[in-house]
């Protein structure tokens, strides 16, 4: 079965084309999205296999419920049940204002702004690349998820898909170096966009220029420009401020808002793209 | 399944796996190229049915788990490979402690296509442990090397080494 001249010079070539084939695919790849198909089949395959590494921490929280005590059940429910009463309260305040709003920007003319769905996954625990913010997500194209959609959690935006298979999906952190967010400062309006850095808990802002007015505490929340991330969502807050007199920008530093490498469960949120925005004008 | 494919495809699964596994946030950056080093040792161990196409095939899925462009790892695991099989006769015969310095050099020049495509792209990352996984890689290769010798000794029936 095993020849010894069978192979002499096939090996070389079949490298060659391999290489070829390999400078082809990333050319192809980084170029267009003709090869998501040839990933998300590759993907398929990978899923088990991150299911199964996700598995015992699965476990431990199954089993950090079940063994929980009727009294820590009991307390746990007391204190939700505050908290939702509390919930409730805001909310009422809000969705009067949310009438409000609606009817003064029909007043004005503008654009209504519409409601967002929302769809709750849980972050697989995989470690993917010690140098790329990536993460992998539970929920794929059975539920409706596309590519790059935004997902947040509790205290503020994640980041967004960026492939997404049937039943996972795989999204990249606003921290990742090849991330860019618009956003905005809470307080003042003033626009600027959030560079990722690559370290978690460090977002770079980038040409702010030397009058602008910011402060270190600011809160910096999407702007909604772009039209990939809806706006009013909290991103950031700045922690850090340098102004030198020789750069021509001031260099300011942000921490994201949330907990990106600790949230187990996170949001997937569909809103309007402008184009429906601006049809939802006609309506009453 | 022909018990020598078995017991490649399982160890190539338990590589993907370890690639995976969460670590703590310090030990990230020494985790060996668990994939490569089982690929190195089977086309050393059965170079008659492992060699560059399936170690690309194999380059494809690490750029998926990853989610490094398509291509990338598997460039440099095809070039890797390509110089274990040519040279598998050789280093069958060398030391456990020279075919560890030989694998350190050839992960170095896979971490460095896959550095130089991640460069072009701008995401490089910009401290020296990026290389650490060749030389963890190298220190982990005399275990590696004993553990699937003795699965394959144990499981595969038709040994040629």
């Amino acid at each position: 079965m095993q020849t010894l001249f069978l192979q002499g010079p096939s090996v070389t070539l079949r490298t060659l084309v391999l290489v070829i084939a390999s400078i082809g695919l990333m050319v192809l790849d980084h170029r267009g999205s003709q090869l998501e198909v040839v990933r998300n089949t590759l993907t398929y395959a990978l899923y088990p296999l991150q299911y199964t590494i996700d598995l015992p921490i699965r476990l431990y929280y199954w089993g950090d419920e079940t063994l929980s005590t009727h009294k820590t059940l009991l307390n746990e429910k007391r204190r939700l049940e505050d908290f939702q009463l509390l919930n409730k309260v805001r909310l009422q305040k809000l969705d009067i204002l949310e009438k409000e709003n609606r009817r003064l920007r029909k007043l004005l003319h503008a654009t209504p702004k519409t409601g967002e769905k929302i769809l709750i996954a849980e972050i697989i625990n995989v470690d993917i690349n010690p140098y790329r913010q990536l993460t992998v997500i539970n929920k794929g194209s059975n539920d409706e998820v596309y590519i790059s959609q935004p997902i947040i959690d509790a205290q503020g935006v994640i980041g967004q898909t960026i492939h997404v298979n049937a039943n996972s999906s795989t999204a990249m952190l606003i921290t990742d170096a090849s991330h860019a967010l618009p956003v905005q400062v809470d307080r003042t309006g003033l626009r600027a966009v959030a560079f990722g850095t690559g370290k978690i808990e460090h977002l770079d802002l980038r040409h702010i220029p030397h009058n602008a007015d910011i402060r270190i505490g600011d809160t910096l929340i999407t702007s909604g420009l772009g039209g990939r991330f809806p706006a009013n969502y909290p991103v950031a807050v700045i922690t850090h401020i340098e102004r030198s007199p020789d750069e021509a920008f001031v260099s300011v530093d942000a921490e994201p808002l949330a907990l990106l490498d600790r949230s187990r469960e996170v949001l997937l949120v569909w809103h309007n793209q402008p184009q429906t925005e601006l049809s939802g004008d006609d309506e009453p | 399944m022909n018990p020598n494919t078995r017991i490649v495809v399982l160890t190539m699964i338990a590589a993907f796996m370890l690639a995976m596994m969460p670590l703590p946030e310090w030990a990230k950056a020494f985790r060996p190229d668990w994939v490569t080093l089982f690929l190195i040792y089977w086309t050393m161990a059965l170079p008659a049915s492992i060699g560059v196409t399936i170690a690309w095939s194999i380059g494809l899925m690490l750029d998926v788990s990853h989610g490094a462009l398509l291509g990338q790892h598997a460039l440099g695991l095809v070039l890797v490979i390509y110089i274990i099989h040519s040279q598998h006769q050789r280093l069958r015969v060398a030391s456990l402690l020279q075919q560890a310095i030989v694998i350190f050099f050839l992960l170095l020049l896979k971490q460095g296509l896959v550095l130089w495509v991640s460069g072009i792209m701008g995401h490089a990352p910009d401290s020296w442990l990026y290389f650490m996984p060749s030389l963890t890689s190298a220190l982990f290769w005399p275990w590696a090397y004993i553990i699937l010798r003795d699965l394959r000794r144990k499981f595969a029936y038709k040994t040629n080494y």
